[in-house]
């Protein structure tokens, strides 16, 4: 396990909630992406000039590690006929429970919240799971 | 303001999540994949995550009110039922299929890489899905005592909610 991806793995995740912390305390507003994008489809709502700028801000992100830390991205890790099945069940799941890893597993965390502990643990679990019964495939 | 505020925390979100890994999906399965050649990436990512916004969040909470709004927005629900439970099931498969979930899968989004699109077309639709659902399910169920929207996710005129700042403790679950 090399030293670089640990270092690099809590550096980025100082990063994240750098991040989650200044959008609470400037903005008031909890980093959950799976809300703050599916807000974007509630155009008449107040709050969604600063979900698509945050949106935008993620994609301006990308477009910095795209130029100057291109190994940020990897392959698929399915087809795309998986892909879209997985995409769904995220999409779907995150809106049902109201929250994703960021919104749970980092922002509901830091609140200490039980729904979120409990949200966090049912998904990493139904994760592994669901790696372990592919691997079987 | 708020908006430049929130487009900058955009950035710096997107620039943690590559340099901890977290775009790379083989990343993700590695650390699902306790049985085989577990990758513990991800652990360190939340350590360094939930550390910080772990000793900040309580700190900001203090305060009456975010800097650049009047009021802060959290959660309402604080039952554990069985549509989290289930939701973050259901999400769980998905991300353990993929290996993306939403924040990443939107900062690969300008890779350009036609699997990123096509998850994210479909985690959108998926996202509509529920957003549907969650309503059908809250009017089927107005006895429920959890099925005050959230403030967080469903359109509300903020004024309404936003004139009564929660005190930060009762806020704790």
């Amino acid at each position: 396990m090399a030293v670089q991806a640990v270092v690099m793995g809590v550096a980025g995740g100082l990063l994240i909630g750098f991040a989650a912390t200044g959008l609470f305390l400037f903005n008031g507003r909890l980093a959950g992406i799976s809300g703050i994008a599916s807000g974007l489809f509630e155009q008449q709502s107040r709050e969604w000039l600063w979900r698509l700028a945050f949106i935008l801000g993620l994609l301006a992100g990308g477009l910095a590690l795209l130029a100057f830390y291109p190994q940020a991205f990897g392959p698929p890790a399915a087809s795309p006929i998986v892909l879209v099945i997985a995409g769904l069940l995220v999409g779907f799941g995150a809106q049902l429970s109201n929250g994703c890893t960021s919104g749970h597993g980092v922002c509901g965390l830091a609140r200490r919240s039980l729904r979120s502990a409990a949200a966090t643990v049912t998904f990493i679990t139904a994760g592994i799971v669901t790696v372990y019964v592919v691997k079987q495939l | 303001m708020q908006l430049l505020s929130a487009f900058l925390f955009g950035v710096v979100f997107a620039l943690g999540l590559g340099l901890a890994g977290m775009t790379q999906p083989s990343r993700i399965v590695g650390f699902l994949d306790v049985t085989g050649d577990w990758d513990p990436t991800l652990l360190f990512v939340m350590v360094g995550a939930v550390g910080l916004a772990g000793l900040s969040f309580p700190w900001v909470l203090r305060r009456r009110r975010p800097l650049l709004n009047p009021s802060f927005r959290l959660p309402e629900r604080s039952a554990v039922d069985l549509r989290l439970l289930l939701g973050a099931a259901v999400f769980g498969i998905g991300w353990g299929l993929s290996g993306y979930c939403p924040g990443p899968a939107l900062v690969s989004l300008v890779s350009g890489a036609e699997p990123v699109i096509v998850f994210v077309f479909s985690m959108m639709i998926g996202l509509l899905l529920g957003r549907w659902t969650r309503e059908v399910w809250l009017a089927s169920k107005p006895e429920d005592s959890t099925s005050e929207p959230e403030r967080d996710t469903t359109p509300r005129e903020c004024g309404q909610h936003d004139a009564v700042a929660p005190h930060p403790h009762s806020r704790r679950l």
